[in-house]
């Protein structure tokens, strides 16, 4: 019906994405994070944006998705398995998922977009980068002190106040 | 974007909300990129851009409290976290 690349990475994205929540081990839950975040590398490349590809697979991949395996192995496992989820609340979250994707599938498909081959060319990843130090500039400023922030307020959240180094030697 | 509100609204295991999250933000970036394909200018991969990056400190925040929660419950069930309950 459509293209077999975007068949597959679809499938491949969607497979990973339930099998994160799943997933009875955690560890094999954020690896497959990893795979849905590089399948949505993979949507982004099939869109013409190898920039934000790159980006992606750099930051979220790379980093994120390693935090996240990272975060998981100080977590103690077996105080994890034997929860079991309330029926009802699980019905209720599979309705809620097909409220959503019908109502955004019905705006879509009510829009009238029938294809994605524009003439537009695709843009420029030189042109990103001069818009980012021209145009965009203090918002670039502006997300590098958040993301500093950020680090340092993980940092201090995480810190430990039993354990001290005690400097004196004599 | 479905299955990040499914996660988010089943789950009781904090990590696991917390895969829903990003799942929701991929998919509201891979939105913003998809239809900004149709219009010449660069304006909305500049946008998902900065969502990524901002993501990225959100995680970060993220995964430190649910640290510092698991330290003092020993537990990461959200059914659990209750000291705020007035």
């Amino acid at each position: 019906m459509v293209d077999a690349t975007f068949l597959a990475v679809s499938v491949l994205t969607i497979g990973s994405a339930i099998a994160a929540l799943e997933i009875r081990s955690m560890i094999y839950g954020s690896i497959a994070l990893m795979i849905t975040l590089a399948g949505v590398a993979g949507f982004f490349l099939l869109l013409d944006a190898p920039f934000v590809a790159m980006f992606q697979i750099s930051v979220y991949v790379g980093s994120i998705a390693v935090l996240i395996l990272f975060t998981v192995m100080l977590v103690r496992r077996e105080l994890i398995f034997n929860k079991i989820e309330d029926p009802r609340r699980r019905y209720a979250g599979i309705g809620l998922m097909i409220i959503t994707m019908l109502g955004i599938g019905t705006i879509i498909i009510g829009s009238g977009l029938k294809t994605m081959e524009v003439d537009a060319p695709p843009v420029d990843f030189r042109e990103i980068g001069e818009d980012f130090l021209t145009y965009y500039s203090p918002a670039l400023v502006v997300m590098a002190l958040i993301l500093a922030s950020a680090v340092i307020g993980a940092l201090v959240l995480a810190r430990r106040e039993d354990v001290t180094t005690d400097q004196r030697a004599d | 974007m479905a299955i990040g509100i499914y996660g988010l609204a089943v789950k009781r295991n904090a990590i696991r909300m917390l895969f829903a999250i990003e799942m929701i933000v991929n998919a509201a970036n891979l939105n913003l990129v998809a239809f900004a394909r149709f219009i010449p200018n660069s304006q909305g991969q500049t946008l998902a851009l900065f969502s990524i990056a901002i993501a990225a400190a959100e995680v970060a925040v993220g995964l430190a409290l649910i640290i510092v929660a698991y330290r003092m419950y020993k537990n990461i069930d959200i059914a659990d976290f209750r000291s705020l309950k007035g």
